[in-house]
Formats: structure tokens, C-alpha cells, sequence
């Protein structure tokens, strides 16, 4: 009997019969006063090959030029360009944003194409997850930019789906909402067109592949509904040239055999995809990537973050303790980090200080060896010069010696010369 | 016979018949044709390109026979890492008396896995192993029955759903640009509106040359032919590449029962030029151009391919001769290039050489370096 148990059952509650006219059911116009005031705001994602139509196939369902320029074939990765648009019908406003792939299925390897895509509506999801966990938060006038519907273009082999194209769906259809479409559909036949999807339908079945089914609790759309998702996937045709038809100037596109109408529901799906899409569908779809793809998303963000509902022992935890109990576990293991690099740090310079005084010794053994090596050679030097001046000193003498030796040899010379002389001369 | 004689007999005219210099070779050309219609003929043809692009259509529409009876398509998950296989569908087919021996080879798994890199090999070797096959048949000692199972045109499938050429398509026609005479088609070109097409040619037109791309150059007619032809000559010329349709049904048009596609708001007849190239590329490839075919194929692709063979051979020979002067072997029968690896360690030898010497000076620098700080 505690309390918490008590709040979770609702109270039965009675119902009463009115007597008179109360008026509050003008609720639902308040609300859709309210919202028409606000404006809406609707984002698509088309992904598909480079040139298979979907910048033509967007002019044509929002009937206005988006000014898309055409893409190259050589893109080295797969890219998303987002285009925001503010549109206006009667007194609605529409903020548009259209997401498109570049390089989509050009490159030789195609195992990671699919990445960009999930990164970006992981990015649109975990952007708002961020405004809604903030402490002061403006939801009512943030831009949603979540991507509410994924138009996948399949090419018209007319036999089956590509190996990419499995791939993609596979990995998008938990974050978002499939609608998979025909691009380019006057290149096939009633008869081929009708074996090609069930054919695309039973690959996906088999695949496990969960496209947007289109809702069936409302009485009203259901029967439309079922109709149409029995139809899926729509093979379309965009065009936004007019040509004359009858006397009246309609989309479509001329052929030297015959003219496309885009709007003729014998030609193709145009019509029911707008339907579809746009007139029937487009809140559910903002509900149900509200509801579905981004509580998956956060629920698997939050567990990742360690976040639970119940405690191990299944008792409710709430969301701020468990957030403040993170918050220390986090500022604790900060502090061992910081302690865990200074610690790092100081050991480093040891070691670098260590390294620097074994080179500077080194250098002053060097310094020493060449020092005595210098001594060394001067001292040998020295000893030359000492040499060779005891040699020039000798040299000297034995010259001087000489000399002395020839200037006596000259005088006794001259004497026995005189000699000689004198004795001739008697 | 004297010079003079000779010249005069060059020009048949009507009256020259009854002269005495009516020598009767003219009648070459008809022995020529009776000979080779006894022998009759034969052509291969390589259809390349991703599934789903009618290639096997356009194969039933040209020929007007059903070749892919009973074939299984592939499912989408299977084909996630599929490699590319080469089949081949041979047919005898005969017309006024005519006998063609036609081979159809197939490629299904080209360009459809996640991962495509490199998914031509296969098809490339498959083409050097028919040159490879011809080449030993012709240098061996028995040639009667020499079977020609050399690709004489590969047909590569565009699709027409992109802006030009794409990364897979280049990298394709580039490989197979040496090998094989490459002739390229915008394929499904009921989906594109005669302006598109235009578009699209001169795109394609530009990119090929772009890129350097050989593809197939159909031959300068002479200069004596009659205006018409070199007419239709030009005109076939300019609409390369050829904007194709192919239908497997026949439809009822204005009375008459002819090839094409029932649509809603319309009817596309495949042989009516207004609405596509096939008239042209039926023209081209089987009319006109199919002896040509053949003829480039072994004049110019065929003899590059056995260039090469011999190059290498004689190169593996000489190394071969150079280690073992003693046992040198005379082989009439050519031994086929296996890897040379004498060519291969040697140039490792000069690259390990450079990179010593590299490292030497390196060395030295570093040294000189030292010794000047020491100083």
C-alpha cells in the first residue's frame, strides 16, 4: 500500500451524460488554431542513385523549383545536402526542409555508403535528444529537423531490387520511415510493373525489412489506407515541363510515341503518393517518427550513457540521481586521469633530464679525449722543434767550424804559398 | 603478254567480252562468296553491363530468336557479394543459305554486388584465354579445324537513368579498351525524351574522350562510293553511341504485328528509327560492319595480344638461355609466358641497389654533419 503504487492505477472514473452544450468541442480547433499559427514543419530524406529523378520528382510533388543543380558521378563518398524551404497553401504554413544523397551508388565500393546516411539522421535525433535533456529548453519553437519520411528511389531494372538497396533499407528502417517509390516508371510495362513489386514486396518481406505502413486505427483513412499499402511501392513519373493535352496544359513528359501525363492515374503512382504523403499521412508520419524511431533512439542512447529505469533492485530510479551519481563517477575518474598525466609527465622529464646529463657527460669525455689528444700532438710537436732545433744548432756549429777549418786552410795556404814564393824568389 | 596487253585488260567493258584480252577474274568476288558460304561464318559477341539493363532483350530482338530460355534471376540478398560469371550460349542460325555460327557470352553479376572493384577480371580473362587458345592453335602442327573463339565485339550496356558515364563504366571500357572492340549502348531508352537522348550522347561523347576511352571507330568509307552510303554513313556515325530498346513481344500496331512495348500512352516499336537506335545498331552490327568486326578484332587486337606474347616469351628465353648456357633448349613449339621472374628479381636487385646507395649517402652526410660540430 505505498504511495507510489496507489499513483500508478487510474482512478475509475464515471462517465456522465451532458444536459446542455458545454462547447469544449471546439478543442480540437483550438489546437489546429494554434498549430496553423505556429506553422508545421515537415523534413524528407530521398536517397537513390545520382540521376534517377529526385530533385524533378520534389519539384513536382511540392510544384515549385528548388533550384537543385545535378550532381557528378565521381564523388568519392557518399554526401547529404539539406535545403530548407518555407512554403505557403491557403493559410498554412510549411516549413520544408529536403534532405538529398550525392554519390548515392557511384562508387566501385559500395559497403559504406549507407554510413553517411545513419550519421546524419542519428545526428538530427541526437540534437533534439540534446535541446530536451537541456535544464532551460525551448521545444515549442525548436526547429525540428528530424527526418520524418525517406522516399528510397529503386531503379526499374524491372527485376528486382539491387544488393544495395537491400543493404540501405536494412539499416534505415529502425530510424526512420521507408517509403520506398519506382523512379523513372514509363520505362515499364502494366505487366512488368506488377510482377516488379511484388516481387520488390516479397524481397523485402523475406528481409525482414519493415517499411511505413500507412496507418489503419483512423475509420476514416483506413480503407484509403489499406487500398494503398497494397499498392506500395508507387512507381512514379516527375516531370515539371507542361505539355498540351486536350486543350489544357498538364505535367508530363513527351515521347515521340505517346505523352507521360504525371497526373493520369493509368500512367503512373504520382497522385497516390501525393495523396499519400502529403494530403492523408504527414501528421502520422511526424507522430510516428516522434514516437517510435526517436524513443528507440534515446532509449538506446540513455542505456549507453548507463542510464535505467529501475535499480538492480527493481526499485524506480529517478533520472537526477542517476545523472548525479554519473556526474561523480565522471569528475572522479577526471581526477585520476589528471593524476594519471602529471604522474606521466614528471617521469618524463626525468627520464629527459637523465638522457640530456649522459649526453652532456658524453660530450664532456669527448671533449676531454680531444683535449688530451691536442696536448698530446703538441707535445710531439714540441719535441720535433726541439729536434730540429738541436739539428739547425749543430748545423750551425759544424758550419761555423767549417768555415773556421777554411779560412785556416787559406791562411797556411798563403803562407807556404809565401813561402814557395820566397824560396823561389832567391 | 606484253605490258600494254595488261593494262588494257584491267577494264572489263561489255564489248571487251568478246576480245581476245577477256581474261574472266572478275568472276572472283562470286567464287569468293560461293566458297564462303559453303564455309559459313561465325561471330562472338560479349554482352557486358548491370542487371535489369535488357541485355538479354536486346540479344533475343537482334538475332529474333529466344536465347535465355529458362534462365534464374538472382534475388537481391544473393546478389550482395556475387561475382561475376561468363556464360555462353552458342546458336546456328541460317539465312538464304547463309550459316552463322553465333556465341553469345553473358556476364551476369557485372557491377551488381555491394563491392565492385575489380569485377572486369573475370571478363578480361576470359578474352586473354580465347587469344591464349587461338595463338596455340595456330602455331601448332595440325591447323585444319583452327575453332575462332576470339570476342569480335563487346556490346557494353549504359544506363540511362544516370547524367554520363559513371566510375564502374570507365574503369570497364578502359581494361577492355586494348582487348576487344568496345561499342557502347544507352540501354531502356524509352525512359529518356529525344532531347534527353541528344543530351546524353554528347555527354557520353564528350566523357569518352575525355577519358581516352578507344571504343569502337566505324571505317572512313571510300571515296567512290555513292552519295547515299556516305549519307548513311555520317548519319551512323554522329548518333554513336546508339540509344537502344528491345522487346521480347510483339505488339499489333496499325495493322501490322512488329517488336515493341505496350504502354498506356503508347506504343515504342523497336524497329521504328523515330523512336530508338536499333535499326542503326542491327544495321551496324550485322548488315555492314560484322566482317569488320572480326577483322579489327584479328588484325589489331589479336596481333597486339601475340605482340605481346612473344615479347615476353623471348624475354623469359633469354634469361632462361643466359642461366643455362648448356641446356639450351630448341623448342618449336613456343612455351607460353609463364611469370618471368628473372625480369622481376632483377628490377627488385636495382630497387634494393638505389635504396643502399640512398642510405649510404644518408650515412655520409650524417657523419660529415658530426664531425663539423665536433670541431
Amino acid at each position: 500500500m505505498s504511495s507510489s503504487d496507489v499513483a500508478r492505477r487510474p482512478d475509475p472514473s464515471r462517465s456522465l451524460s451532458l444536459s446542455g452544450h458545454v462547447g469544449f468541442d471546439s478543442l480540437p480547433d483550438q489546437l489546429v488554431n494554434k498549430s496553423t499559427c505556429q506553422g508545421f514543419c515537415f523534413n524528407i530524406l530521398c536517397i537513390g542513385e545520382t540521376g534517377i529523378g529526385k530533385s524533378t520528382l520534389m519539384d513536382t510533388l511540392f510544384n515549385t523549383n528548388f533550384e537543385n543543380f545535378e550532381a557528378s558521378h565521381f564523388e568519392p563518398q557518399v554526401k547529404l545536402r539539406a535545403q530548407t524551404y518555407d512554403l505557403q497553401e491557403s493559410n498554412v504554413r510549411l516549413r520544408l526542409t529536403v534532405v538529398n544523397t550525392v554519390g548515392f551508388g557511384d562508387q566501385m565500393n559500395k559497403q559504406e555508403s549507407y554510413q553517411p546516411v545513419v550519421d546524419y539522421i542519428d545526428r538530427q535525433f541526437e540534437s533534439y535528444l540534446q535541446e530536451e535533456l537541456k535544464i532551460k529548453r525551448s521545444l515549442h519553437s525548436y526547429h525540428d529537423s528530424r527526418v520524418h519520411a525517406c522516399l528510397y528511389f529503386i531503379s526499374p531494372t524491372g527485376h528486382s531490387l539491387k544488393s544495395l538497396d537491400l543493404v540501405t533499407m536494412k539499416k534505415l528502417d529502425s530510424k526512420v520511415n521507408i517509403i520506398p517509390v519506382i523512379a523513372k516508371a514509363d520505362t515499364i510495362t502494366k505487366s512488368e510493373l506488377h510482377k516488379f513489386k511484388i516481387k520488390i514486396m516479397s524481397e523485402l518481406v523475406s528481409n525482414g525489412v519493415q517499411i511505413y505502413q500507412f496507418p489503419l486505427d483512423d475509420e476514416t483513412v483506413a480503407q484509403v489506407n489499406t487500398a494503398m499499402n497494397g499498392l506500395l511501392p508507387f512507381a512514379v513519373v516527375g516531370s515539371t515541363e507542361e505539355v498540351s493535352v486536350g486543350n489544357k496544359m498538364v505535367k508530363a513528359r513527351q515521347y515521340p510515341w505517346g505523352v507521360v501525363q504525371v497526373e493520369n492515374e493509368t500512367h503512373c503512382d504520382f497522385v497516390k503518393l501525393r495523396e499519400m504523403l502529403i494530403c492523408v499521412n504527414m501528421e502520422d508520419l511526424r507522430e510516428q517518427t516522434h514516437t517510435r524511431h526517436y524513443e528507440l533512439y534515446r532509449r538506446c542512447k540513455l542505456e549507453e550513457m548507463g542510464f535505467k529505469d529501475t535499480d538492480p533492485e527493481s526499485k524506480p530510479v529517478s533520472l537526477q540521481e542517476t545523472y548525479e551519481a554519473k556526474r561523480q563517477e565522471f569528475l572522479l575518474e577526471l581526477q585520476k586521469r589528471e593524476e594519471e598525466m602529471r604522474q606521466m609527465f614528471v617521469q618524463r622529464v626525468k627520464e629527459k633530464e637523465s638522457e640530456l646529463k649522459d649526453s652532456e657527460r658524453e660530450l664532456q669525455n669527448r671533449f676531454e679525449q680531444l683535449k688530451r689528444l691536442h696536448a698530446d700532438e703538441k707535445a710531439a710537436l714540441e719535441e720535433k722543434r726541439r729536434l730540429l732545433e738541436d739539428d739547425q744548432s749543430s748545423f750551425g756549429k759544424r758550419r761555423a767550424a767549417a768555415q773556421l777549418l777554411q779560412a785556416q786552410n787559406l791562411t797556411s795556404n798563403g803562407k807556404k804559398d809565401k813561402d814557395r814564393k820566397n824560396s823561389g824568389f832567391m | 603478254m606484253t605490258a600494254n596487253t595488261r593494262y588494257r585488260s584491267r577494264v572489263l567493258r561489255s564489248d571487251d567480252v568478246e576480245e581476245k584480252e577477256y581474261v574472266g577474274f572478275a568472276t572472283l568476288p562470286n567464287q569468293v562468296h560461293r566458297k564462303s558460304v559453303k564455309k559459313g561464318f561465325d561471330f562472338t559477341l560479349l554482352v557486358a553491363g548491370e542487371s535489369g539493363l535488357g541485355k538479354s532483350t536486346l540479344v533475343n530482338s537482334l538475332f529474333l530468336t529466344d536465347l535465355h530460355k529458362d534462365r534464374k534471376l538472382l534475388n537481391a540478398e544473393e546478389r550482395i557479394s556475387q561475382t561475376v560469371e561468363i556464360t555462353k550460349h552458342t546458336v546456328d542460325i541460317e539465312e538464304k543459305g547463309v550459316k552463322l555460327k553465333l556465341t553469345i557470352v553473358d556476364t551476369p553479376g557485372f557491377g551488381d554486388a555491394v563491392n565492385n572493384t575489380e569485377c572486369w577480371r573475370s571478363i578480361e580473362g576470359y578474352i586473354d584465354h580465347q587469344f591464349e587458345q587461338y595463338f596455340r592453335d595456330e602455331s601448332g602442327l595440325n591447323r585444319k579445324n583452327i575453332q575462332d573463339n576470339r570476342v569480335h565485339c563487346c556490346l557494353y550496356f549504359i544506363p540511362p537513368f544516370g547524367h554520363g558515364l559513371r566510375p564502374v563504366d570507365i574503369e570497364f571500357m578502359k581494361a577492355l579498351q586494348e582487348k576487344v572492340n568496345v561499342v557502347p549502348l544507352i540501354s531502356k531508352a524509352d525512359c529518356l525524351t529525344p532531347g534527353e537522348i541528344k543530351k546524353l550522347k554528347e555527354r557520353l561523347r564528350e566523357e569518352i574522350d575525355k577519358y581516352g576511352i578507344k571504343i569502337y571507330q566505324f571505317p572512313d568509307c571510300d571515296s567512290d562510293e555513292d552519295e547515299e552510303f556516305k549519307q548513311k554513313d555520317k548519319e551512323l556515325k554522329e548518333s554513336t553511341p546508339f540509344a537502344v530498346i528491345g522487346s521480347n513481344a510483339v505488339v499489333e500496331v496499325k495493322g501490322q504485328r512488329v517488336r515493341g512495348r505496350l504502354y498506356p500512352w503508347g506504343i515504342v516499336e523497336v524497329e521504328n528509327q523515330a523512336h530508338c537506335d536499333f535499326v542503326k545498331l542491327r544495321t551496324m552490327l550485322i548488315r555492314t560492319h560484322m566482317n569488320d568486326l572480326k577483322e579489327v578484332t584479328c588484325d589489331v587486337h589479336y596481333e597486339n595480344y601475340r605482340a605481346q606474347c612473344i615479347q615476353t616469351m623471348t624475354r623469359c628465353v633469354c634469361a632462361r638461355a643466359k642461366v643455362n648456357a648448356e641446356n639450351r633448349v630448341e623448342s618449336p613449339i613456343p612455351l607460353f609466358p609463364m611469370a618471368t621472374p628473372d625480369a622481376d628479381t632483377e628490377k627488385l636487385i636495382k630497387m634494393k641497389d638505389e635504396e643502399l646507395r640512398r642510405m649510404q649517402q644518408m650515412l655520409q652526410k650524417m657523419q660529415q654533419q658530426m664531425h663539423e660540430q665536433d670541431l
